[in-house]
């Protein structure tokens, strides 16, 4: 019988502004009342545009900041952010990857130490083990021993992308959050972290919960896709579903956005044009 | 006569660990009405040498070239004042980041009326009716008020037709875009794609593509260039380079397309030897 990782019933998020000294105040729904499950070993993408509340619903699900409305349910477990601090063994088991791998790694702590950090925090693994530990992770992740005391300054965008996802598989997750994890990295660096990915969830039973704006990414990597619109999740289902038969007017302009890079459209492009 | 004709062009750059050649020996032509796409990664070299062609490369930077002309004239040995001349007017650019090429303090009204004041001459009546004329050409709703907007209150693909709009002010022979849609959702890539491509059919402009991404070579181009590390690698028709690329750098950029995946991990360029491949030379 296959767990439940990730679950939540009726997300909500509402943003409140004040309008300043005489205006008035408004209210941004930022996310509307999303329903999701993702299942131990599966990856969900969670596509929109910017704008479209799913870095919030990420945030959420990390445990960063707390719905205003509906239920997170972690390893089955229901967790509630504003009424009781979170204990360490939750913390351990939901970590995020974030886009910018040049914004998300402190540039004067060296790599070593950005490894070792979780572990100081979350965990009472002692300092001699603490080292291995770090050391074994960089190799997992396709980096060498001797980038330990590096600082981030010495590495690629790619290879801090691979720093980035150690460091969030330091504390053994059940649960990985990548938010546009790939779209600040070239094609061929791209497909080396996708690989990674894919190599890591094998290896781990991980599951990921794929944040990206990228179609064909998407296509490759999801098992489940969400289509998130103005806050709202209007498409949910397995990918060969909503990439076969989408349902909303939205995702099939999505679908129509993306350029197509195959012989076939490229003829008839060239052909509309020399008409 | 082609429009711009770059020959054996070599850019280095002065650091203080020793000069560095960014563009090592690109040669390229563009015609009139033709669209070229410029694709690489980044450290190819690809905005460099575009850079280079408008001088706008800090002073830390040497470009040499057998042969740079545009239209037929030599532009590699002009005077600043003579180059400002042609560039922004004959050439003009589009960038990456709409809302950071855009400058915060002015209106984006003042913006374009500078470029038509500096290069068109037209008095402060005419400026005014062509800057609504082009704001309503790359589809700004209500252009009137909107030239009295601030950058900040534009989003970025708005601002980006604004950047369009000024590029396209003084009817440029050749319009260079440097990845003009990296930084824009798929649904707005797409209204800025068919915006370029329909200006660039009517005004029958020349153009430049810098990008990274395949599927918009795939949407825009008529010929590609494929550059690595500063060098070119490959030459040819959009159709076959897709269809057959013969260059195996080409063939890794194709086939690390998660579209064209087929087993369960990807090829990465690093499978593929191709650095020792030399250039062959183009095909149509």
């Amino acid at each position: 019988m296959s767990e439940t990782v990730l679950e939540t019933r009726g997300i909500v998020r509402d943003y409140h502004l004040s309008g300043g000294l005489f205006g008035q105040g408004r209210t941004i729904h930022a996310v509307k009342d999303v329903s999701l499950k993702v299942e131990k070993g599966k990856t969900l993408a969670i596509v929109g545009e910017s704008g479209c509340g799913k870095s919030t619903l990420a945030r959420i699900i990390t445990m960063i900041d707390a719905p205003t409305a509906g239920e997170l349910f972690i390893d089955g477990e229901k967790v509630d952010i504003t009424a009781n601090r979170l204990s360490a063994e939750m913390r351990r088991k939901v970590q995020i990857v974030f886009q910018n791998p040049y914004g998300s790694l402190n540039p004067r702590q060296k790599i070593g130490d950005v490894l070792m950090d979780p572990l100081v925090i979350n965990s009472d693994v002692p300092a001699s083990e603490r080292r291995d530990r770090a050391m074994a992770m960089l190799t997992k992740v396709g980096l060498q021993p001797e980038h330990f005391n590096r600082y981030p300054h010495m590495f690629s965008g790619g290879q801090r992308q691979r720093i980035a996802i150690a460091r969030a598989l330091m504390l053994n997750p059940r649960l990985l959050v990548l938010d546009e994890p790939v779209s600040a990295l070239d094609l061929s660096v791209q497909a080396q972290v996708l690989n990674l990915l894919a190599d890591l969830q094998d290896e781990f039973g991980l599951t990921y919960v794929f944040i990206s704006h990228d179609l064909s990414v998407v296509r490759y990597i999801a098992d489940d896709v969400m289509v998130m619109y103005f806050g709202e999740a209007v498409e949910y289902g397995t990918r060969d579903k909503v990439f076969s038969d989408p349902q909303h007017e939205y995702t099939r302009t999505l679908f129509a956005a993306t350029p197509r890079a195959d012989v076939e459209s490229i003829r008839k492009r060239l052909e509309r044009r020399a008409a | 006569m082609p429009l711009l004709e770059i020959e054996n062009l070599v850019v280095t750059f002065d650091t203080a660990a020793g000069s560095l050649r960014a563009v090592d020996g690109i040669s390229l032509s563009v015609d009139a009405g033709e669209v070229l796409a410029i694709v690489g990664e980044s450290g190819s070299g690809k905005s460099v040498s575009m850079l280079a062609v408008m001088g706008l490369l800090p002073w830390t930077a040497t470009v040499k070239a057998d042969r740079m002309a545009f239209e037929g004239r030599d532009i590699l040995n002009l005077s600043a004042a003579e180059r400002r001349r042609i560039v922004g007017k004959d050439i003009a650019m589009i960038f990456q980041e709409p809302i950071a090429s855009l400058n915060p303090c002015f209106t984006v009204g003042f913006q374009i009326e500078e470029a038509l004041k500096q290069h068109m001459g037209l008095d402060r009546k005419a400026r005014r009716k062509r800057a609504i004329e082009l704001f309503a050409a790359v589809g700004i709703p209500d252009p009137e008020d909107r030239l009295g907007h601030f950058p900040h209150q534009m989003s970025g693909g708005q601002c980006q037709r604004v950047m369009i709009a000024i590029a396209i002010a003084c009817n440029p022979k050749l319009l260079i875009a440097d990845e003009p849609t990296t930084a824009l959702d798929v649904t707005i890539q797409k209204q800025i794609l068919d915006l370029l491509m329909k200006l660039q059919a009517e005004q029958g402009m020349g153009m430049i593509m810098i990008t990274h991404n395949m599927g918009v070579v795939a949407e825009t181009a008529d010929r590609v260039i494929v550059q690595y590390k500063g060098r070119k690698m490959e030459e040819a028709g959009v159709l076959a380079l897709f269809e057959t690329p013969e260059h195996p750098y080409t063939q890794a950029l194709l086939s690390a397309l998660p579209e064209n995946a087929t087993g369960d991990r990807l090829p990465t360029v690093s499978d593929f030897a191709f650095e020792d491949t030399p250039y062959k030379g183009g095909r149509a």
